[in-house]
């Protein structure tokens, strides 16, 4: 059998390393969300600062792109070599005894996050690309709270943006405290904190982003 | 009691096999797995038929060559127990029972619910091992002091007894309790250092030739293990293994 250049664990620590950067992500992500609700105009300024700081353009958005997709090829790739692991599956398992079913499911949580991804991509990030670099657009600092409410008007999008959050929490039950273990993190001090740590995480983060997506959806701006 | 079973039966490596059904009583709660299925292979005899291969040898917990996969579970429903040391009380009058040999391509089927577990042997044989002096100038052990914490440890991972149903039980068919655990033996006690890097590159590369799965840190083996070898050791193993790494 031909051997590459990681072995399994290595993978794994990548995994996990790839899931801490997207974990603090989407709390960045998250923090950003939650000034269009509670200060609108802070909301305007940093979306502006985001999206023409070229640091964050040119150095932090490429590195974020290459994590998440690294993180879901990788993903994928042991999801495969995992499953072919055992060709004969047993007649008669009982997993749900041993095991939790978010610990078991991490690539169909993965999946659901990943078409998320697509549709979020299609409703922010190409018509950014297209506002600002396909159609060379002046810059408007104070169009992003406007962009935004307006895109959550729609129920169904809405609606799909909240089930995504759900496939999230799901990912990050079991993710938050799987990526200190792949690390080489365990130990009876801090492990209990960090399981408790990591299901607060995994409920807290993902709801908020849906009260924000919830809270435009319920206050529409006209102008 | 009585019982239905319902059995893996394979002829022999190379054919596929099948799941049979065979109704069994006067079984009581206080006979183990294994004694059960004498009794079904003396009638089985009985009847001129083939009776079912299955793996054992010490039957009292040590030996860890009994497997099967009872009712869903590596060595059935009981806790930190062999097949050899479950008891036939854990299952009700009535019960259908379905037995499976331990599943991963690492451990091919030999025949019906033997396995060959040699996989195992090979890692052990990658690095799982001390070099000592054994010329008659043996140091006397008690000269190299181990902190009591660390010899527990290392002793508590040594109760491994390579039953493989940490294997059986992933649904990665992932090696990564064994493995780690005859790392940790030998990484907390110092007579392990010396070979200690090689040891770890050398055991998880063979662990990834012979074709187990990763670790999605379920947890599942270490509720099923009979030893009650915790995933702490895989923590362990992967620092081991970032260490010789970088
Ligand atoms: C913002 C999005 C995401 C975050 C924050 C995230 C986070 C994580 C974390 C923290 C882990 C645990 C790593 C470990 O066990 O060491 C993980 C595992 C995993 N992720 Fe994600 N993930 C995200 C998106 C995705 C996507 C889009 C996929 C697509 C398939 C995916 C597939 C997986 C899989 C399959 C695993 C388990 C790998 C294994 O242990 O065998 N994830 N993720
Ligand atoms: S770690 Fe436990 S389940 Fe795995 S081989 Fe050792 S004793 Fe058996
Ligand atoms: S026969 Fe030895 S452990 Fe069961």
């Amino acid at each position: 059998m031909s051997q590459s250049k990681f072995t399994t664990i290595g993978r794994k620590v990548l995994m996990a390393l790839s899931g801490f950067f997207l974990m603090f992500f989407l709390l960045q992500h998250l923090t950003i969300n939650m000034l269009s609700v509670v200060d609108p105009d802070s909301f305007n300024s940093v979306s502006h600062f985001m999206g023409y700081n070229p640091v964050i353009q040119f150095l932090m958005q490429p590195i974020l792109i290459f994590a998440v997709v690294f993180h879901f090829v990788m993903g994928m790739y042991l999801e495969y070599k995992n499953n072919k692991a055992r060709s004969v599956k047993y007649a008669y398992n009982k997993p749900g005894t041993n095991s939790n079913w978010m610990s078991r499911n991490m690539i169909y949580s993965g999946l659901v996050v990943l078409a998320f991804l697509g549709l979020h991509f299609y409703d922010f990030w190409i018509p950014e690309m297209d506002f600002k670099y396909i159609s060379g657009h002046e810059e408007e600092p104070t169009r992003y709270l406007v962009e935004l409410n307006h895109k959550f008007q729609n129920p169904i999008k809405v609606g799909l943006y909240v089930l995504a959050f759900i496939a999230l929490a799901l990912h990050l039950l079991h993710g938050f405290q799987s990526s200190f273990q792949s690390v080489g993190f365990n130990n009876n001090k801090y492990t209990p904190t960090i399981k408790k740590l990591g299901n607060i995480f995994a409920i807290v983060v993902p709801a908020l982003f849906a009260f924000v997506a919830i809270y435009h959806f319920l206050n529409p701006l006209h102008q | 009691m009585d019982l239905t079973l319902k059995i893996w039966r394979q002829k022999d490596a190379k054919s596929t096999g099948k799941m049979v059904t065979y109704p069994i009583s006067g079984i009581e709660g206080h006979m183990s797995f294994l004694e059960m299925m004498d009794i079904l292979n003396d009638e089985l005899i009985e009847k001129g038929e083939e009776p079912v291969a299955f793996d054992h040898d010490c039957r009292e917990g040590i030996c860890g060559m009994c497997s099967m996969f009872i009712n869903g579970e590596a060595h059935g429903p009981d806790r930190k127990v062999t097949t050899c040391q479950l008891h036939m009380r854990m299952f009700e009058d009535g019960e259908t029972i379905h037995i499976e040999p331990f599943r991963a391509n690492a451990f091919p089927v030999l025949k019906d619910l033997m396995i060959d577990r040699s996989s195992f042997d090979r890692i052990q044989q990658s690095g799982g091992y001390i070099s000592v002096n054994t010329s008659g100038n043996t140091q006397d052990a008690n000269a190299l002091p181990i902190p009591k914490k660390d010899a527990d440890l290392a002793m508590d991972a040594a109760t491994c007894i390579g039953c493989g149903a940490c294997v059986a039980t992933c649904k990665n068919s992932s090696a990564m309790l064994f493995v780690s655990a005859k790392v940790s033996q030998y990484a907390l006690l110092p007579q392990g250092q010396v070979e200690a890097k090689d040891r770890v590159l050398n055991m998880v590369n063979q662990m990834d030739v012979e074709g187990f799965g990763s670790c999605t840190n379920t947890g599942a083996c270490e509720v099923e293990c009979p030893k009650g070898i915790s995933i702490e050791n895989i923590a362990r193993m992967n620092r081991e293994l970032m260490k010789a790494t970088v």
